[in-house]
C-alpha cells in the first residue's frame, strides 16, 4: 500500500529533522533548500503547470486593471453630451481599422507559432515569432503616428477629459503592446542561442499567453473608443 | 517525491546572512519579515492615533512632553522655568526656512489644523495597508499557506521575497511623504476628489502624490503575493490534501489572495488617473474640466469594500482555527463555512455604493445597493452562527489565543450590526461621515482583524520562534486590550448619533458638540490605556523570543499539518511530504483515545475510516 509507505517515510522524515534541529551542526534552517520549488511531491497532477497558472492570474489582474479605466472611460463617453466635445478631433477610425486587422493577424501567427511547438518545428516557430513581432512593431508605428497627428490637431491629456482618457487608455494598451514586443524580442535571443528545446519552452508559450491578452484587448477598446 | 526526500539538507551548503535573514527565499522567513513591518507600522500608525485623540480630547492643547507651557501658548509669554518654552522660542524665533519639523507640524507643541489632517488620513492609510494587510495577508499567508496544505515552499520564492521588499519600499515612500514640503496626504484615507485631486484644495503637494505613489507601489507587492498564494494552493497540496479538507484559515487566504488579485488593479487605475489630474494636467475629476468627480468614490469604493472584505476574511480563518482547536470539537459546518466566505467574497463586488448613499448617487441605485448590502450580512451571519455552534457543548480551553479569537467574534458581531444600521439609506443619511462610522469601522478592523491577529500571534509563535509567549503577561494585555478598546469605541457610537462629524479638528468649535466634550475625553484616557498596552504585547513577544519556555511539537494538541513540523522548521518544511487522510477539524473524534486526531495520522482501516462528521 502506498499509504504505508509514506507512513515510513514520515517517521524516517520526522526523525531526521528531530535529529538535525536539536542534534549536532548548525540547523537545517541555515542550509540551502533541499528540493525544487516545483517539486510538487508524489501524487500531484495538476492540470495547469505553476507558470502557467500564474501567467493567467496576471492577466486577469490585468483586464481588471483596463476594465478600472474603461469604466471611467464609460462613465465620461455616456456621460458627455456631445462626443467628442466640441472642437476637439474626430478619432482616425479607417487607419486605425487597418491597423487593427494588422494586430489580430499578429494573433493569428501567434497561435500558429504555438502550434508548430509541440512538434518542434524551430524554423518555423523562429519565423512566426520574428512575424508577430514585426506586426507588432507595425502597429506601434502606426498608432504613433496617428497620435502625433492627434496631438497637432489639438487632442492632448491636458485639452478635455476626451483627450485625457484616450490617451491613458489607448496609451496603457500601447504600453502593453511595447511591453509584449520586447518580450517576443527576448525570447527570440534565446531561441536563437538554443535555450529552448522540444521539451523546454515554456518562456515562449507564457510570451504567447501575453501577447494574445494584448491582441483580444484591442478589438474591445477600439470598439468602444473608435466607433460609436 | 521520495528521490527529492532524500536528498538531506547538509548536502549544501551554509547560507550567509544575508541570504537568510535578509533576502531569504524560506517563506517563513519572509512571513516573520512581514510580521517585523507590520509591527513597526504598528507602532507608527498607532502613535499618529494617539495624536489625533489628544486634539480631540483637548483641543489646541499643547502637547505632553514637548509641549510648551500653557501659559506661552494663550498669551505668548514664555514661561522663564521652563526649558521646552525656551527651545520653542528659539526655534520660532529663526526664519520659516530654517525652521524644523516639529515648528511646521506643531508649532509650540500644538497640532496644526494641516498636521491634523495629514493624521487622520494618514493614520488610516498605514493601519490598513501596512499593518493589517502585511500581517494577515502578508505573514499569516506566507507562514501558514506552505505549511499547512504541506508543501515545501511557496511556488515562487523569488517572487515572493520580491513582494516582500516592493512593499518595504512602499513603506519608505509612505513615510518620506511626512517630511516632504507641504506635508503629507491630507485629505482622508479615501482621497474622494476633487479635495485630493487639485493641489489648492488642501495645500498638500508632494505628500499626496507620494501616497499614490507608494499605494502602486504595494500594488505590484499584493499583486505578487496573491499570484504566487493562488498558485501555491491549487497547485502544490500535500497529497490527500483535498481542497475540502484544507483549514479555514487556507480558504480565507486563497479567497482573499483571488479579492486582492481582482481588486488593487482597479485601485491602481485609480491612482494612476489621480496622479495624472495632480501631475499631468488633465481633468478626471475636476468638474472644472469636464471631469467627474463622483468617478473616483465609484473606482475606489469598487476596490474598497473588497479592500475591507481582504482586511477580515483572514481573521475569520484563523479565529475558525483557534475556536475549533480550544473547544475541541470540529467546526461547525465546514462546508457552510467555505461557501459563505466565497458569498461574502462575491457579494462584496456589488455592495460599493453603500459608501456613496449620501454623495448624490440616483435613490434607485441607492435601493439597490441596500439591498445587496443587506443580504451580505446573511453570510455574516452563517459565519457566526457556525462559531457559536462550534463553541456550543465544547470542552473549553481558555487560552490567551481563544480569548482573543472570542473577542474577534463578539466584536465582529457588534460591528456587523452597526453596519446594517449604515446600509439602510435613511438610517445612513443620519449618521452619514459621523463619529458612529469610525466606530463602525473600529469594531470590524481593530475588534476583528487586529484580536485576530494578536490571537494568530500567540497560537503560531511556538512555530515561528519555537517557544511559548508568557501567559500571564498575555492575559493582562489581552483584558486591558479588550477593555480600553471598548472604552475607545463604544461611546463613539454615541457620538455619530449626537451628531459629532467625524475628521473635525476641533469639536468645542461647534455649539451642539460641547455637551459630548466629556466622552471624548473619555475616549482619548482609554486610548492613551489602549495604545500603551500594546507595547506591553511588544515586550512579552521580544522577550519570548529569547527567554519563553522551550515549546513543544504540538503544544495545543491540534490537528493541522503545520504542527507535525519540527521547529526549527528546515527550508523545505518536511524531510517528506505528509500524507493527508482526513479534515483538520476531528477533535474529540471517537476513533482515537486522545481528543486530537491530525490530518496526517493514519489509522487501521475502519468503517468509516474517511473520518467524515457532518
Ligand atoms: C455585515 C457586514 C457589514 C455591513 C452591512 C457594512 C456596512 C457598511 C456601510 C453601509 C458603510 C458606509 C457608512 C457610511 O459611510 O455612511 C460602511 C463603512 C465602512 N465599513 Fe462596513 N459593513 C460591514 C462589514 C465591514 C467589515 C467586515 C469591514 C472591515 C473589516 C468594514 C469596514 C468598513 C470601513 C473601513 C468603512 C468606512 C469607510 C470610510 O468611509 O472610511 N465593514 N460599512
Ligand atoms: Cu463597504
Amino acid at each position: 500500500m502506498t499509504a504505508e509507505i509514506f507512513d515510513a517515510d514520515i517517521a524516517r522524515g520526522e526523525d531526521l529533522a528531530r535529529k538535525k534541529s536539536f542534534g549536532q551542526g548548525p540547523p537545517p534552517f541555515f542550509a540551502e533548500p533541499p528540493f525544487d520549488p516545483g517539486d510538487r511531491g508524489e501524487g500531484s497532477n495538476t492540470p495547469v503547470g505553476n507558470v502557467f497558472l500564474a501567467m493567467l492570474l496576471f492577466i486577469g489582474a490585468d483586464v481588471m486593471f483596463f476594465a478600472g479605466l474603461i469604466g471611467a472611460f464609460v462613465v465620461f463617453r455616456f456621460g458627455a453630451i456631445d462626443w467628442p466635445p466640441f472642437g476637439q478631433p474626430r478619432l482616425p477610425i479607417a487607419v486605425t481599422g487597418l491597423n487593427t486587422l494588422i494586430l489580430l493577424v499578429s494573433g493569428v501567427t501567434m497561435l500558429q507559432t504555438w502550434r508548430h511547438l509541440d512538434d518542434w518545428k524551430r524554423r518555423r516557430i523562429a519565423n512566426g515569432l520574428n512575424l508577430t513581432a514585426l506586426l507588432g512593431v507595425i502597429f506601434l508605428l502606426v498608432q504613433g503616428y496617428e497620435w502625433a497627428k492627434l496631438i497637432r490637431f489639438g487632442l492632448t491629456m491636458q485639452s478635455s477629459v476626451y483627450g485625457a482618457i484616450f490617451y491613458t487608455l489607448i496609451g496603457c494598451h500601447a504600453l502593453h503592446v511595447f511591453g509584449a514586443v520586447i518580450w517576443l524580442l527576448v525570447v527570440l535571443m534565446q531561441l536563437q542561442r538554443n535555450q529552448f528545446n522540444a521539451k523546454k519552452h515554456n518562456s515562449i508559450k507564457l510570451a504567447g499567453m501575453y501577447w494574445f491578452l494584448v491582441v483580444a484587448l484591442w478589438p474591445v477598446l477600439y470598439g468602444l473608443v473608435y466607433l460609436r | 517525491m521520495s528521490g527529492t526526500a532524500t536528498k538531506s539538507p547538509d548536502a549544501h551548503a551554509h547560507q550567509g546572512f544575508l541570504r537568510t535573514y535578509i533576502f531569504s527565499l524560506d517563506h517563513k522567513m519572509i512571513g516573520k519579515q512581514f510580521l517585523i513591518l507590520g509591527l513597526t507600522m504598528l507602532l507608527l500608525g498607532g502613535g499618529l492615533a494617539l495624536l489625533i485623540r489628544w486634539q480631540l480630547a483637548y483641543p489646541e492643547k499643547p502637547l505632553p512632553l514637548i509641549g510648551a507651557s500653557e501659559q506661552f501658548v494663550t498669551t505668548g509669554d514664555p514661561d522663564s522655568t521652563s526649558s521646552w518654552d525656551r527651545t520653542w522660542t528659539e526655534w520660532l524665533s529663526k526664519e520659516e526656512k530654517e525652521q524644523n519639523w516639529l515648528t511646521r507640524n506643531v508649532p509650540q507643541g500644538v497640532i496644526t489644523p494641516a498636521f491634523y489632517n495629514s493624521l487622520f488620513t494618514m493614520h488610516a492609510t498605514i493601519m490598513i495597508f501596512f499593518v493589517v494587510m502585511p500581517i494577515l495577508v502578508g505573514c499569516f499567508g506566507n507562514f501558514l499557506i506552505p505549511l499547512m496544505i504541506g508543501t515545501r515552499d511557496m511556488a515562487f520564492p523569488v517572487l515572493n521575497m520580491l513582494s516582500f521588499w516592493i512593499a518595504v519600499i512602499a513603506g519608505i515612500i509612505m513615510i518620506a511623504g511626512f517630511f516632504v514640503p507641504g506635508g503629507h496626504a491630507a485629505a482622508g484615507w479615501t482621497s474622494y476628489t476633487p479635495l485630493s485631486s487639485d493641489p489648492q484644495w488642501t495645500g498638500v503637494d508632494w505628500g499626496q502624490n507620494l501616497w499614490c505613489i507608494s499605494l502602486i507601489i504595494l500594488g505590484i507587492s499584493s499583486l505578487m503575493g496573491s499570484i504566487n498564494y493562488i498558485t501555491t494552493i491549487i497547485n502544490m497540496r500535500a497529497p490527500g490534501m483535498t481542497l475540502f479538507r484544507m483549514p479555514l484559515a487556507i480558504w480565507s487566504l486563497f479567497i482573499v489572495a483571488i479579492l486582492l488579485l481582482l481588486a488593487l488593479p482597479v485601485l491602481t487605475a485609480a491612482l494612476a488617473m489621480l496622479l495624472f489630474d495632480r501631475m499631468a494636467g488633465t481633468h478626471f475629476f475636476a468638474p472644472s474640466g469636464g471631469g467627474e468627480p463622483l468617478l473616483w468614490q465609484h473606482l475606489f469604493w469598487f476596490f474598497g469594500h473588497p479592500e475591507v472584505y481582504i482586511l477580515i476574511l483572514p481573521g475569520m480563518g484563523i479565529a475558525s482555527e483557534i475556536l475549533a482547536v480550544f473547544s475541541r470539537k470540529p467546526i461547525f459546518g465546514y462546508k457552510a463555512m467555505v461557501w459563505a466566505m466565497v458569498a461574502i467574497a462575491f457579494l462584496g463586488w456589488i455592495v460599493w455604493g453603500h459608501h456613496m448613499f449620501q454623495s448624490g448617487m440616483n435613490p434607485a441605485l441607492g435601493t439597490t445597493f441596500m439591498v445587496s448590502t443587506m443580504l451580505i450580512a446573511v453570510p455574516s451571519a452563517i459565519k457566526t452562527f457556525n462559531w457559536l455552534g462550534t463553541l456550543w457543548g465544547g470542552n473549553i480551553r481558555f487560552t490567551t489565543p481563544m480569548l482573543h479569537a472570542l473577542a474577534f467574534v463578539s466584536m465582529f458581531v457588534i460591528g456587523g450590526l452597526s453596519g446594517i444600521y449604515m446600509a439602510s439609506t435613511p438610517v445612513d443619511i443620519f449618521i452619514h461621515d459621523t463619529y458612529y462610522i469610525v466606530a463602525h469601522i473600529h469594531y470590524v478592523v481593530f475588534g476583528g482583524s487586529v484580536f485576530a491577529i494578536f490571537g494568530g500571534i500567540v497560537f503560531w509563535f511556538p512555530k515561528m520562534f519555537g517557544r511559548m509567549m508568557n501567559e500571564k503577561l498575555n492575559k493582562i494585555h489581552f483584558w486591558l486590550t479588550f477593555l480600553a478598546f471598548n472604552g475607545t469605541f463604544f461611546p463613539m457610537h454615541i457620538l455619530g448619533v449626537g451628531g459629532h462629524m467625524r475628521r473635525i479638528y476641533n469639536p468645542l468649535q461647534y455649539e451642539f458638540l460641547k455637551d459630548l466634550q466629556p466622552i471624548n475625553i473619555f475616549i482619548s484616557i482609554c486610548a492613551f490605556v489602549l495604545g500603551f498596552t500594546q507595547l506591553l504585547f511588544l515586550f512579552n513577544m521580544l522577550y519570548s523570543i529569547k527567554r519563553g519556555k522551550k515549546a513543544e511539537d504540538n503544544p495545543w494538541q491540534a490537528n493541522t499539518l503545520e504542527w507535525m513540523a519540527i521547529y526549527p522548521i528546515p527550508h523545505g518544511n518536511f524531510a517528506a511530504l505528509p500524507t493527508v487522510y482526513r479534515g483538520p477539524y476531528e477533535y474529540s473524534s471517537p476513533e482515537v483515545e486522545e481528543d486530537w486526531l491530525p490530518q496526517t495520522k493514519k489509522l487501521a482501516a475502519s468503517a468509516h475510516g474517511n473520518g467524515h462528521h457532518g
